[in-house]
């Protein structure tokens, strides 16, 4: 069983070759500001700058369409319930209201229009580069990374065990509710539905219990490997930092410049064409 | 090395705060550097314990009351920690597989490395070298999960012998292997023994397997005690294993049966090397006799049919089986680790749905009956009870199947204590489940599908983790259920199981089916021994070595075996 939980894909681009602190780096700061910011010219710039990443890292479109059309069903569905629930946002925020058409209280305005573009880029900025991050990051230096960023390593550990035995889990589950059905409980469409259901709850004990035993040895073999000993630990898969790790960093930081100087010109988060 | 490395055990005695008696007594013990150790005992003797107290697992995790000194290489263990301990001694687990942490090979055998703040560059040489030196260079960016059996045990190694400890600790290290692998694991724990002057403490039960390559000394424990310390040719000739219930190597109990006296043997721990005046004439006396007759062939029962399975995105593991399985077979189902034993089983008791094929129970087509259906014909005992306990008491849990069969209550006790009887747990019908060690536990799984009398049961390894006097109580109640008319399936890696129990074998490979036919003739055939990693007993080894015919011998000294065990 291969561990591609986060969809890596092994190949080797400049992208590839980075260290996975610095990625997760740019990812998160680079992410933020653009959260923060309403300002669509600096959104475009950074939705072009991921776009041109996400080329250059050699992902194919394959292997995101399933992950992209979700999120564009979800940030679509998104934007409807703004307008739903809150058609004059746009109006509140840049203090001007151009009707297009309709009337009332659920008037289309050229300030929500802009309002839930802006909030369209914002997603659509920030799916690119989580994607890169992902797949052109080594599951093993994930930890790694999480843990030069700051996180201490006993949680950065935990996380990638964690995403590491869920397999594991999935498949005791299975042969557990394939066990109880043979003791009786009929769990398949023959049996009445809560024959089924009280069947089901009779998997979570000898689960727990499986599990339990399996944390128990696993946590035993690290500690017996010296697991926790030290306030620091090194990383096998850890790359060394080069000059394009550098680059990366500095990068980042003047993306995030600009955007904070994006916001001095507008005075505000927001910028406001309708002044 | 100094006086002070080595192991000793001062007066020790422990008990867990959640036991009523010490689970050891006054254990004095001393082990010397460059030693090579085994411990027996029955279960419960205070094996692992013991074992746990020389790496620091007790007291550190486990707590209770320590009494006396513990001393590794000049520490008190009490006063060190695990962290220190594992330093100088490198402990393997019973399963491999738990103790897996890293998501390639190359990590898992680092993390030790990783937890000291290793230089990776130093890291990355360290896991060369000894990737190199157990033969798994060409796995390093393999999960550790989807390598082969042998595989998986040499990484277990690796992990701990990059500590570059003086002291390596096995906790039954054979108890998942397959015969072959079983083997090369104890030829490598040799090498590392002789090259590396490593003090080597080895917990197992599968003697006939350690003893293939030679031991300083055995140690057997008995109810927290050391009943005997000394080299194993003396303790095989004495009594002791006997009277403990212990399993010996099954070339001692044909000298027995031969009547040989142990006493006059020469090497007796070393099968190649044995020697007795009149030896081969008495093994020759032995071997004149009749085998028993090949049982008749009789109704088939349950039927496979071109059977295809594999899992998604991997190799056909059957690509057209087809095996008929007798009214009254009791068959063994051996192979390699990993081959499909298992699988087939979950095949046929609708755990997985095959990719095509039919499976028929006297002559009725099983694939559109539930899992639930097919339970009541056949009998699933997993390998891990814990995968199948889902009540608190012992015997809820045993009545549960005959409950959501709407029997009735006073119909469920009586059966459900009749049922614990036979298998030696009614003393324990009101425990919490979680108070039962391993092999009680597969006993009450193991009655809580007889409780259903099936009329086929498919065991998965039933006597992994049951020391000998369980292992025998149990087989011969097997047995006894066999002679009624239970069919049985029994897989297993245990040798001395197939060929004294079971009455048929088939042995799986890559192919499917390998051979079909007798158990000792699967044994007696060396070239199919080879491509299923099966290997001969010592009982072939022996006769090769005086000129018999190992299959009749074989079947001889094991009828004389069995002979015995009934007039107990």
């Amino acid at each position: 069983m291969n561990n591609n939980l986060f969809g890596y894909d092994h190949q080797n681009t400049w992208i590839h070759r980075l260290s996975g602190s610095s990625k997760l780096f740019f990812f998160l700061l680079v992410s933020i500001i653009a959260m923060v910011s309403y300002d669509t010219r600096f959104i475009c710039l950074v939705l072009v700058l991921s776009l041109v990443l996400l080329q250059q890292s050699h992902i194919k479109w394959a292997q995101i369409r399933l992950v992209v059309k979700l999120i564009v069903a979800f940030s679509l569905l998104n934007l409807v319930m703004i307008y739903i629930f809150s058609p004059e946002n746009g109006v509140a925020i840049y203090g001007t209201k151009h009707v297009i058409f309709g009337s009332g209280f659920y008037a289309l305005t050229q300030e929500q229009l802009f309002y839930e573009i802006n909030l369209a880029l914002k997603y659509f900025v920030t799916v690119p580069l989580a994607l890169i991050f992902l797949i052109t990051t080594n599951p093993s230096e994930f930890a790694a990374s999480l843990n030069r960023l700051g996180v201490s390593y006993r949680i950065s550990y935990s996380v990638s065990l964690a995403l590491r035995y869920i397999p594991d889990v999935q498949n005791d589950y299975q042969e557990i509710s394939r066990a109880q059905q043979a003791r009786g409980y009929e769990i398949s469409k023959k049996g009445k539905l809560m024959a089924r259901l009280t069947g089901a709850v009779h998997i979570i004990m000898p689960l727990i219990f499986t599990s339990i035993a399996k944390i128990d040895t696993i946590s035993q073999a690290m500690e017996l490997r010296r697991f926790g000993r030290n306030k620091k630990r090194s990383w096998y898969m850890q790359r060394p930092m080069t000059k394009n790790d550098d680059l990366v960093w500095v990068a980042t930081i003047v993306i995030v410049i600009i955007g904070g100087w994006f916001f001095h010109i507008d005075g505000s988060r927001f910028f406001n064409p309708f002044k | 090395m100094s006086e002070q490395s080595g192991i000793k055990f001062d007066h020790v005695s422990f008990q867990y705060y959640s036991q009523a008696e010490p689970t050891l007594r006054d254990i004095n013990l001393t082990i010397n550097a460059g030693e090579k150790v085994l411990i027996v005992g029955p279960s419960g003797s205070g094996k692992s314990t013991l074992g746990n107290l020389i790496n620091g697992i007790i007291p550190h995790n486990y707590r209770g009351d320590l009494t006396g000194t513990v001393t590794v290489d000049g520490i008190n263990v009490a006063q060190s920690s695990v962290f220190d301990l594992s330093l100088k001694v490198g402990t393997v687990l019973q399963n491999a597989n738990d103790q897996f942490v890293g998501l390639t090979m190359a990590e898992d055998m680092a993390f030790g490395m990783e937890n000291d703040d290793t230089p990776v560059p130093e890291m990355h040489q360290r896991v060369n070298q000894w990737a190199d030196y157990l033969n798994l260079k060409d796995h390093l960016t393999q999960a550790p999960q989807s390598l082969s059996g042998g595989q998986k045990q040499r990484v277990a190694m690796g992990d701990v012998l990059i500590d570059e400890g003086d002291i390596m600790l096995f906790d039954e290290p054979l108890a998942a292997l397959d015969p072959a692998t079983g083997y090369q694991t104890i030829k490598l724990i040799d090498q590392l023994h002789s090259e590396f002057k490593m003090t080597v403490v080895i917990i197992e039960h599968r003697l006939e397997e350690v003893l293939t390559q030679s031991v300083d000394r055995l140690i057997v424990l008995n109810d927290g005690q050391i009943v005997a310390n000394d080299t194993p040719d003396a303790i095989l000739k004495s009594d002791v294993m006997q009277k403990l219930g212990l399993r010996e190597p099954l070339y001692i109990e044909a000298l027995k049966a031969a009547n040989v006296d142990l006493n006059q043997v020469t090497h007796l721990d070393d099968v190649e090397q044995l020697a007795a005046p009149h030896l081969e004439q008495q093994l020759a006396k032995l071997a004149t006799g009749d085998p028993k007759q090949p049982h008749a062939a009789s109704q088939p029962l349950l039927s496979i049919q071109n059977l295809k399975f594999g899992f998604a995105d991997q190799q056909p593991l059957f690509k057209d089986l087809n095996l008929t399985i007798n009214q009254g077979d009791h068959l063994a189902l051996v192979g390699q680790n990993g081959i499909g034993k298992s699988t087939l089983s979950k095949l046929i008791t609708g755990f997985l749905t095959p990719n095509r094929g039919q499976i028929s129970l006297n002559g009725q087509p099983l694939m559109n009956d539930s899992i639930k259906e097919r339970a009541d014909h056949i009998g699933y005992v997993m390998q891990d009870p814990d995968k199948m306990i889902s009540q608190v008491l012992v015997k809820a849990e045993v009545g549960l199947g005959l409950k959501l069969r709407g029997v009735s209550d006073a119909e469920i006790e009586s059966r459900v204590n009749a049922i614990l009887k036979i298998c030696g747990l009614y003393p324990y019908r009101n425990w919490p489940i979680a108070a039962l060690s391993f092999g009680q536990k597969k006993r009450v799984t193991i009655a809580s599908i007889l409780i259903l009398e099936p009329a086929v049961i498919i065991l998965d390894e039933p006597t992994a983790g049951q020391d000998f006097r369980h292992y025998t109580e149990m087989m011969q109640f097997l047995t006894q259920l066999n002679r009624q008319g239970t069919t049985l399936i029994t897989i297993t890696h245990d040798m001395h199981l197939m060929l004294e129990y079971a009455n048929r074998t088939v042995v799986l490979g890559n192919q499917g089916i390998l051979a079909d036919t007798n158990p000792v003739a699967v044994l007696s055939d060396t070239d199919l021994c080879q491509q299923a990693d099966l290997r001969p007993t010592s009982l072939y080894q022996l006769a090769t070595r005086f000129n018999l015919n190992p299959q009749t011998f074989t079947d001889l000294v094991i009828e004389s075996e069995l002979g015995g065990a009934s007039h107990e």
